[in-house]
C-alpha cells in the first residue's frame, strides 16, 4: 500500500504545482500510515532524490521517447502500471492541465473514483471524503470516495508547501509505453512573463482602463511586483488584451495570493474565477462596485490617479 | 462522419448558491437553468461550424439527465444538430454519466466527442477523459481551436504559459473551452424546427457509482473590505506589505 504521487513537469523542470502536490501527497500518507512515492515520466535537469524533503520515499521514474510529449492514453496506461506495482491506494495529481488530461483516464482505467478540484486534506475519520470547489469556487461539497482506490486532482495554490529534511530514492521503472496517437507540431509559449495560471500576484484589468493604450501602467505594477496580467471578458472581447488573460467563469479560474483588480466592476461571473484568490485588492471609482463586497482592501477612486502613486509607492518599497 | 456533443444542464451563471435539506441538496427554487456555457457557446458551436462547413457531417447531441433536462436539450437543438438522445437518469457521478456517454458513442459509432471544458455546478472537468477512456480513444483536453482536414484533427490546446498545436487521427474525444467559436443566439427557424426533430429517450446501462455527495458548504464570509480614499494609495501598499504579508 502506498500513496502514489504523480510529478509534473515541463521543459526539464519541475511545475511548482507539483511541490504542493507532493507535500499534500505524504500528508495523506502519513494520515493512512503509509509511505508517499512519486511517479515521474521523462527526463528532467532538477535534483529528484532532493523532492524527498517534501515527504516522499520513492520516486519511480520512466524514460522513453514515446513520453516526449503529453498524451493522457500513453501517460494513463504507464501510471497505471506504477500504481499497480507499488499497490498505490490512493493516487495524487495536481488539477492543473496535465492533471485534466490525466487523471480521468486513470480513473476510468483502474475504477477508481475520482475527486478533482480538491481544496484540502482527505477526512478519513468516517470514509473517505474530499472537499473540493464547486459552483465556479462560490460553494465546497464533501465528496466520499467508496472505490477501493481513490484519486485526487488538487487544484492548484490549494496547499502550503511543506519542506523538512530527508533525501529520495530515485529508481528507473521499466514500463510498457505505447505510441503516442497525439502528435505534437507546435509549442507556443509567451516567453518571459510569468504564466497566468502560477502566478503569486496578478495586475487585472476592466473597462474602467477605458483603452489598451492605459495598460502601460498595469504593465508596470505588474513588473515592479513580478506579477502576472489580466482581465475582465469585455477587456478580451474588445480584442484590448490577448484571450489568454481573460478570467472567470468563461475564462481562466485562478488562486493567486494577491490579486488587484483596476477598473473591474466584480459581476458574479467575474467573481468566479478569482474568488479562491487569498487577498483581493479593489481599486475603482464607483463605491457601490460590487467587487468592494468581495474585496479585503479598497480604493474608491479613478484609475489613472490611483495607479501612478501605487506605482512610485512599490518602487519605494522594493528601493528600485 | 458523424459527431457527438454532450451537453448538460447548469444552474444560470447569476443562480443564488444555496443549500437545503441540512446543506445535502442545492436548493433550486427559483434557479433559472441553461445549457452548460462550455457546451453551448464553444462544443456545440464549433461542430456547427464543421456541419456548415461539410454538409455530409451528422450532427447529435446527448444529455444524462431526468424529463427535467428536455427543454435544454430542446434549446440547444434549437442552435443546430439533427437529433438528440437523452439518457434516462437522474444525477450520479462522473463516472457513471461518462460510462453513459461512453454507451451511447459506442451504439453510435461517431468519430468525434465534443464535450466542454466542465460544468459551472459540478467542475468536474473530468468526462472527457473518462469518456475516452472507456472509448479507449485518444483525448485533447482544454481545446482552444479545433479544425479537420479529412479525418485528421488540428488542435490547439491550452499549456501552462502558452499553447501548444495537436495533430491527431480521428476517432477522438475533446474538450472544448474558449477561443473554439463565438457565441450565437437561436432565430426562430430554428426553435420552431428544434420542436419537430427527434429526441430519443435511452435507458442508462447499470454502472456503480464510485463518488457521492456528503454535503456542501459555502466558504467563509470575508470578514468584511477595508477602504482607502483616493490618495492613500502608498498606505495601501504599506498594509499590502506589513498587513497581508502579499507584497
Ligand atoms: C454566461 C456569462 C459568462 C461570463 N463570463 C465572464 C468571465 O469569465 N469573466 C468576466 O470578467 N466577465 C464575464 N461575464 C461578463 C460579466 O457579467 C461582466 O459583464 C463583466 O465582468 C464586466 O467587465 P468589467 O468589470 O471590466 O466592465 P464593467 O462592468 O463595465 O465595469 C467597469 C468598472 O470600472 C469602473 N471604472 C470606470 N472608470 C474608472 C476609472 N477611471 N477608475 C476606476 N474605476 C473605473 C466602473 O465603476 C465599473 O465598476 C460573463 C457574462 C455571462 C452572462
Ligand atoms: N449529465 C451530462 N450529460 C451530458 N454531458 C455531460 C453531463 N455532465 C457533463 N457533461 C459533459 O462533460 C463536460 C465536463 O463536465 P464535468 O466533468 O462534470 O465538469 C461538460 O461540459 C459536458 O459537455
Amino acid at each position: 500500500m502506498s500513496v502514489l504521487i504523480y510529478i509534473d513537469q515541463a521543459d526539464g523542470h519541475i511545475k511548482k504545482a507539483s511541490y504542493e502536490v507532493l507535500s499534500y501527497g505524504a500528508k495523506i500518507a502519513e494520515q493512512l500510515g503509509t509511505t508517499a512515492e512519486g511517479v515521474l515520466l521523462g527526463k528532467v535537469q532538477d535534483d529528484l532524490a532532493g523532492l524527498g524533503k517534501y515527504g516522499v520515499k520513492k520516486i519511480h521514474q520512466v524514460t522513453n521517447d514515446n513520453l516526449a510529449h503529453l498524451d493522457g492514453q500513453v501517460y494513463a496506461k504507464v501510471i497505471a502500471q506504477v500504481a499497480e506495482k507499488t499497490g498505490a491506494k490512493v493516487i495524487v495529481f495536481s488539477n492543473n492541465v496535465d492533471g485534466k488530461a490525466i487523471a480521468p483516464r486513470l480513473s476510468a482505467k483502474l475504477k477508481a473514483g475520482l475527486v478533482t478540484g480538491a481544496m484540502a486534506l482527505p477526512d478519513t475519520s468516517n470514509g473517505f471524503s474530499v472537499k473540493k470547489t464547486v459552483f465556479s469556487g462560490k460553494a465546497f461539497a464533501n465528496v466520499a470516495i467508496n472505490s477501493d482506490i481513490k484519486i485526487i486532482a488538487l487544484n492548484p495554490n490549494a496547499f502550503q508547501v511543506t519542506e523538512g529534511a530527508g533525501t529520495a530514492e530515485v529508481a528507473a521503472f521499466d514500463a510498457a509505453v505505447d505510441a503516442p496517437k497525439v502528435k505534437v507540431t507546435a509549442t507556443n509559449k509567451v516567453s518571459g512573463e510569468v504564466p497566468l495560471s502560477e502566478a503569486e500576484v496578478v495586475v487585472s484589468g476592466g473597462r474602467g482602463m477605458k483603452g489598451p493604450e492605459n495598460w502601460g501602467q498595469l504593465e508596470e505594477l505588474a513588473y515592479l511586483l513580478g506579477a502576472a496580467l489580466a482581465c475582465s471578458r469585455p477587456v478580451a472581447d474588445a480584442h484590448w488584451r490577448p484571450h489568454h488573460e481573460h478570467v472567470g467563469q468563461t475564462g481562466l479560474a485562478i488562486a493567486p495570493n494577491l490579486y488587484i483588480a483596476i477598473g473591474i466592476s466584480g459581476a458574479i461571473q467575474h467573481l468566479a474565477g478569482v474568488n479562491r484568490s487569498k487577498v483581493i485588492v479593489v481599486i475603482n471609482k464607483d463605491p457601490e462596485a460590487p467587487f468592494f463586497k468581495a474585496a479585503d482592501y479598497g480604493i474608491v477612486g479613478d484609475a489613472f490617479e490611483v495607479l501612478p502613486k501605487m506605482i512610485a509607492a512599490v518602487k519605494k518599497l522594493k528601493g528600485a | 462522419m458523424k459527431i457527438l456533443v454532450c451537453v448538460s444542464k447548469t444552474p444560470d451563471t447569476t443562480a443564488k448558491i444555496a443549500f437545503s435539506d441540512n446543506n445535502t441538496k442545492f436548493a433550486q427554487d427559483g434557479v433559472q437553468w441553461i445549457i452548460n456555457p462550455y457546451d453551448e457557446w464553444y462544443a456545440l458551436v464549433r461542430a456547427l461550424e464543421l456541419k456548415e462547413k461539410d454538409s455530409s457531417i451528422t450532427l447529435h447531441l446527448v444529455t444524462v439527465g431526468a424529463a427535467d433536462a428536455e427543454p435544454i436539450i430542446r434549446k440547444a437543438l434549437a442552435l443546430g444538430g439533427d437529433e438528440a438522445i437523452r439518457v434516462n437518469s437522474d444525477n450520479h457521478d462522473s463516472f457513471y454519466i461518462a460510462s453513459q456517454i461512453a454507451e451511447v458513442a459506442k451504439q453510435g459509432a461517431y468519430d468525434l466527442v465534443f464535450t466542454g471544458k466542465e460544468t459551472i455546478d459540478y467542475n468536474g472537468s473530468s468526462i472527457g477523459g473518462l469518456v475516452a477512456e472507456l472509448l479507449d480513444l485518444p483525448y485533447v483536453a482544454l481545446a482552444t481551436k479545433f479544425d479537420l482536414n479529412g479525418t485528421t484533427a488540428t488542435i490547439t490546446r491550452e499549456i501552462e504559459g502558452g499553447e501548444e498545436i495537436n495533430e491527431v487521427q480521428l476517432p477522438l474525444v475533446v474538450s472544448c473551452q474558449k477561443g473554439m467559436a463565438e457565441a450565437r443566439i437561436p432565430n426562430m427557424r430554428g426553435i420552431m424546427a428544434a420542436r419537430t426533430k427527434p429526441l430519443k429517450v435511452v435507458e442508462p446501462v447499470a454502472v456503480d457509482n464510485l463518488t457521492s455527495i456528503v454535503g456542501f458548504e459555502l466558504p467563509p464570509a470575508k470578514s468584511g473590505v477595508k477602504l482607502l480614499p483616493a490618495d492613500q494609495a502608498e498606505e495601501l501598499v504599506r498594509l499590502l506589505h506589513d498587513e497581508a504579508k502579499a507584497i
